[in-house]
């Protein structure tokens, strides 16, 4: 894996979100590193998406600000950010019928007329082989699973080869074998110097994957930190309104969480 | 280095195992595709140009295309073939060559900026506010301030038919089918109440006018139209085709296109423009003509891919060829009668709007 352009730190800073004057993040303090993966985890609605697509330059803060790599999101042009931060969303519908290849080409879009378009080939080639969609190029979408679709949109994610990735709920749709390839290409990026921002359902996977995981409940940080820091039964029965147990992998020490049942 | 030749190969096979069970390459589909629509085109033409109450066989076509260039100076085969074709053949084909070509990339257009494959000007509403906006200024008397008022009426009216139906039909940043379809009744219901109330308080010479906007014809097309038609539908092809990397990224979402660098805003307010040119410039001059929009981006896109700068070109030639024999056919399956064109197309549209709904329906599991 060759280093990213260049390491780039994702911040937020007492950053409010309202959408139709209802207020989906509070006063949330954030910070994503450079060659880390940061996991976003919380129960439904506790506004992991919305602080994902802040993160992205998508929504406009209510108050509180967001920056990239030092400058404000909000002041970056649309291509200046494509250059800078890919972001895989839920939905991953391509209205047209394009063949897959096409699709993960387009990621390669804002690099159109740099220096780095001459590589297009090759990323897109390399996005599709790490995301295992290769064998599906000629196909199209509506053809495809569920799994592979959201496989193909994570290549498109891939190939624009940016320093920060902004990933939400990769797994979702995935079954056991590509949800484990998913994070570790997560890893392998952020250990080539990338910022990873994943939101995550399964604990166990951040547990495992992230080196940083922040825990949001009704628009507001819970606890950020290390996984067996953040991860206490107390927390998560609190946060989940459901029991769990938490105990050391016997293996490698990584926080499990079970649910009583 | 020494992996570039796997990685290829790795690239080329499944492209390669995927051609071999449909017979043809991409590329291969392309080029027949092109060739076929030129040569229809070109013979479009010629049989147009040659039929009629005076029939004038193809090689006088011909002569007649030379004179007219000053290419030629043989004499006239029969009396009054040149003053025919120049006067009213040839005007009447370079219209609705013009018209095909305008509508079918309007629809392509719109559908790439909706992300939904059935929009069409004629069905959300787009043809019928500009039909409104010229019976308008026909009715009311503002033509008064010369003939271009009816143009530029139908394209006020039409350019605000299409934000309505892009404000009101969007959600999400994509445009539901059923969401659509209903905006464009509204639309359309609204349109064609505002007519009829035109048409009430019209006397009859105004009355034949507005009828003959809700049909939609070529009858009457002449060279000063064509003049002010070529430039419109040149410079709003061009821009469609400047936008045609950026509209593949629509079909990704709003979000997703934001996401690789577009300005969404600035493309959408650029693309509702063209789309307004070109549709209000073929109402303004033809009426309106529904469903070429819809059919003609749809079969190509089912031969070349959906890919839209090839895709705008060949809805292009396919509208130009399409048009082309929808006139023809409106001029010459009733004796001494010239057919309303959209009645023909609406005729033919119809039921291959309602062929594509069922699939689309069938596709998506619902009516998403």
């Amino acid at each position: 894996m060759r280093p990213a352009p260049d390491a780039m730190a994702l911040t937020a800073a007492g950053l409010a979100v309202e959408i139709d004057g209802v207020r989906l993040l509070d006063a949330v303090d954030f910070s994503a590193t450079p060659a880390r993966v940061h996991a976003l985890i919380g129960p439904n609605g506790a506004g992991k998406s919305t602080l994902l697509a802040a993160l992205a330059g998508d929504r406009a803060a209510a108050s509180g600000t967001v920056h990239l790599g030092g400058t404000p999101v909000a002041r970056q042009s649309p291509k200046a950010l494509a250059r800078l931060r890919a972001v895989l969303t839920q939905e991953h519908t391509v209205s047209f019928p394009f063949p897959v290849r096409e699709i993960v080409a387009m990621g390669r879009h804002p690099w159109a007329g740099s220096a780095a378009a001459e590589h297009d080939d090759r990323e897109i080639d390399a996005a599709m082989a790490a995301t295992d969609v290769s064998h599906l190029a000629a196909r199209t979408v509506p053809s495809l699973s569920g799994g592979e679709r959201a496989r193909v949109a994570l290549a498109r994610v891939i190939a624009q080869r940016t320093p920060v990735l902004l990933l939400d709920e990769p797994t979702a749709a995935l079954d056991l074998k590509h949800q484990e390839d998913v994070l570790r290409l997560a890893r392998d990026h952020a250990a080539a110097g990338a910022t990873v921002v994943v939101v995550l359902h399964d604990l166990n996977l951040a547990a495992a994957y992230a080196d940083d995981i922040t825990l949001l409940r009704h628009g507001r940080v819970v606890a950020t930190g290390a996984p067996a820091d953040v991860l206490t039964a107390e927390r998560i029965e609190a946060v989940y309104g459901q029991p769990v147990e938490v105990v050391p992998h016997p293996r490698t020490g990584v926080p499990l969480v079970l649910p009583v049942r | 280095m020494a992996a570039a030749p796997a990685v290829a190969a790795d690239a080329v096979l499944p492209s390669l195992a995927s051609n071999a069970k449909r017979g043809v390459t991409p590329r291969t589909r392309s080029a027949l595709l092109f060739a076929g629509l030129a040569v229809a085109l070109v013979a479009g033409i010629v049989i147009s140009a040659g039929a009629g109450q005076l029939p004038v066989p193809p090689h006088e076509v011909w002569n007649s295309l030379l004179r007219g260039l000053g290419l030629s100076d043989a004499p006239e085969a029969l009396p009054n073939t040149d003053s025919a074709l120049w006067n009213i053949r040839f005007p009447r084909i370079a219209m609705a060559l013009l018209i095909g070509a305008a509508l079918a990339m309007a629809g392509t257009v719109m559908q790439a900026i909706f992300a939904n494959p059935l929009a069409e000007p004629g069905v959300v509403g787009v043809s019928s506010g500009a039909a409104l906006g010229a019976a308008a200024a026909i009715v009311l008397g503002w033509t008064a301030f010369g003939d271009w008022v009816t143009a530029v009426a139908a394209f006020a009216a039409g350019l605000g038919a299409t934000l309505v139906v892009y404000l009101a039909s969007r959600a999400g940043g994509r445009t539901e089918v059923v969401t659509l379809v209903l905006t464009g009744i509204a639309i359309n219901a609204f349109a064609g109440g505002a007519l009829a109330f035109l048409t009430f308080i019209g006397d009859t010479g105004s009355r034949e006018e507005i009828v003959f906007w809700q049909l939609g014809s070529l009858n009457g097309a002449r060279w000063p139209e064509v003049a002010v038609m070529l430039p419109l539908v040149i410079v709003a092809g061009t821009a469609a085709l400047l936008l045609g990397r950026t509209l593949d990224l629509f079909s990704l979402g709003e979000r997703g296109a934001r996401h690789l660098g577009v300005r969404v805003e600035a493309v959408r307010i650029v693309s509702i423009v063209v789309v307004a040119v070109l549709v209000c410039s073929a109402v303004a001059f033809a009426g309106i003509i529904a469903f070429v929009g819809l059919i003609v981006p749809h079969l190509m896109r089912m031969v070349i891919g959906p890919a839209h700068r090839p895709l705008l070109v060949a809805s292009a030639l396919g509208g130009a060829v399409l048009l082309l024999f929808a006139d023809l056919a409106a001029r010459t399956m009733v004796p001494m009668a010239d057919l309303p064109i959209g009645m023909l197309t609406s005729i033919i549209g119809g039921p291959f709007f309602f062929w594509l709904l069922r699939r689309t329906r069938r596709r998506s599991g619902g009516w998403g």
